[in-house]
């Protein structure tokens, strides 16, 4: 096979360096990225290739950063893209489509697809150790990976965290460290030790690799659209990297012909309570200001992200746009796409799912739009923000009267 | 001999002031600015220090204390 990738380029100077476990340019300290060869991907990366593909995202695997086949994480990817009628109905969008990583292998986030192909080329550059530092989804998805790849393991979390995510490591045995100390503290330290132990810290070392992973979310959008690109995406946004890479997956198919335009407007979505990208982009800056998060969209609660700056320009480069919601409107639309479309997403879907909607109310969606919302998360793991909001079940004596009356319904003859 | 690479934000109102400076004469470090960005509404600067890993925490402190915001340059890591 053509050598398709490259090697990793700094965003900022453009200077290049081997397609190494290097993540930070050496001149300038900006961030890498991989650089590949699309004009010999052209050659082989053909629809025919991708619909003979496996059912993951490693259908795609010409235009991810691995080398070989030895792949880990084999189900991740390849979700549903559902016509959501009932929720575009009440919204007053003909073609809103949910693109539904709630139910992505094997842990239920998008997670999945970064981790999966952080972990293979973790491997391929010798690693035996996997690691990396977090507060849910990811090491959730770290954990169950390395239990299936054999690799030795490190997650690092606050030491404040939820039982059920601790529990959500636990189950697969990876070494899990909490940590004491406020979140710069933890943050200090875990970027101190990818500095000093040659093992795989997924969003650090390898994070080159690990956020092309998001990649596939683009990808088989178009796809499962029939190979076009839609007008509209909605993105929530942590760090920022998911949306900068649907954007580049997008751009990237429209380079190797597999679209033939990108009309897209790629829009993000932040939580009030931790917002520093949609506040820069609302009051029109192109830097952000750090905050200190206080949100129930904890997967979104990234203060000072690291592709904030990057998100702001892909947004503006495509004409996008970027809203928040409270925590209230977060927990009323987990409901609005759960009992309009039968999803249940966590948080972070509750996100997209209220911007989507302040969007529309704002003009900026409009009915013909080929909308995608992006639903990064499964409810069943943030049950605590909405356990005060669902009700309880009717409680009833085991008698038929009981029920009819409960109901005031006749019983039937 | 430690090397650590740092994001550091200054609050608005400190901008016009030199606390990179006052850091390098107040701790053992030497700091080595590779990029930045100022302006009137915004500040920042990514850096490495050179120096005891036990100083350079401490000046670390010091430019918090100055009221700075310092990350790493990766910024936020635990996600
Ligand atoms: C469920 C969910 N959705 C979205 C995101 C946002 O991802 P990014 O950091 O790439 O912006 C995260 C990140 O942690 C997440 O856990
Ligand atoms: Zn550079």
């Amino acid at each position: 096979m053509t050598k398709k990738m490259q090697s990793l380029v700094c965003r900022e100077c453009g200077k290049e360096y081997p397609t190494q476990d290097i993540h930070v340019c050496e001149l300038c300290f900006g961030p890498l990225e991989v650089k590949y060869d699309y004009t010999a991907i052209k050659q082989v990366m053909t629809k025919e290739k991708i619909l003979s593909g496996p059912p993951s995202l490693w259908r795609y695997a010409d235009l991810l950063p691995v080398e070989g086949t030895n792949y880990v994480g084999l189900h991740a990817g390849y979700t549903p893209l559902v016509h959501a009628k009932n929720l575009g109905h009440f919204l007053g969008l003909d073609h809103l489509y949910i693109k539904n990583d709630c139910v992505n292998h094997p842990t239920l986030s998008f997670k999945d697809r970064v981790v999966a192909v952080a972990m293979t080329r973790a491997r391929e550059l010798g690693f035996e150790t996997v690691a990396c530092a977090s507060t849910g989804n990811l090491a959730n998805s770290v954990s169950a990976h390395a239990a299936s790849a054999g690799m030795a393991c490190y997650v690092f979390i606050p030491g404040d965290l939820e039982a059920a995510k601790v529990l959500g490591n636990l189950i697969y045995k990876p070494n899990v460290v909490e940590i004491e100390g406020n979140y710069d503290d933890v943050n200090r330290l875990c970027s101190e030790i990818a500095g000093e132990r040659r093992w795989a810290f997924v969003n650090i070392n390898i994070r080159p690799y690990y956020a092309e992973g998001s990649k596939t979310l683009a990808f088989e959008t178009v796809e499962q659209l029939g190979w076009r690109a839609p007008d509209q995406v909605v993105v929530p946004m942590a760090s920022g990297s998911l949306l900068t890479k649907i954007w580049k997956g997008l751009k990237e198919f429209e380079k190797i012909g597999l679209v033939d335009s990108v009309p897209t407007k790629v829009n993000g979505a932040q939580a009030e309570g931790c917002s520093p990208i949609a506040t820069a982009h609302l009051n029109g800056r192109d830097f952000f200001k750090p905050v200190k998060p206080k949100t129930i969209a904890k997967s979104l609660a990234i203060g000072n992200p690291a592709d904030g700056y990057y998100a702001l320009k892909a947004t503006a480069e495509t004409q996008g746009a970027m809203d928040m919601v409270t925590d209230e409107e977060i927990v009323e639309s987990i409901k609005l796409l759960a009992q309009t479309e039968g999803i249940f997403a966590e948080t972070a879907g509750g996100v997209t799912i209220g911007v989507l909607q302040k969007l529309v109310k704002k003009g900026h969606i409009k009915r013909n739009d080929v909308t995608v919302a992006y639903i990064t998360g499964n409810g069943l793991k943030t049950q605590e923000a909405v356990v005060d909001a669902v009700g309880r079940p009717f409680r009833i004596q085991p008698h038929l009267s009981h029920f009819t009356k409960t109901f005031g319904i006749e019983e039937q003859a | 001999m430690a090397r650590l690479r740092f994001h550091i934000r200054y609050p608005e109102e400190k901008i016009p002031e030199p606390i990179l400076y006052e850091i390098g004469q107040e701790y053992q470090v030497v700091p080595s600015i590779r990029r930045a960005d100022v302006r009137e509404t915004t500040g920042w600067m990514d850096v490495e220090f050179t120096g005891e890993a036990d100083e350079i925490d401490k000046a670390i402190q010091g430019l918090r204390t100055k009221g700075c915001i310092v990350d790493p340059i990766e910024l936020n890591v635990v996600e």
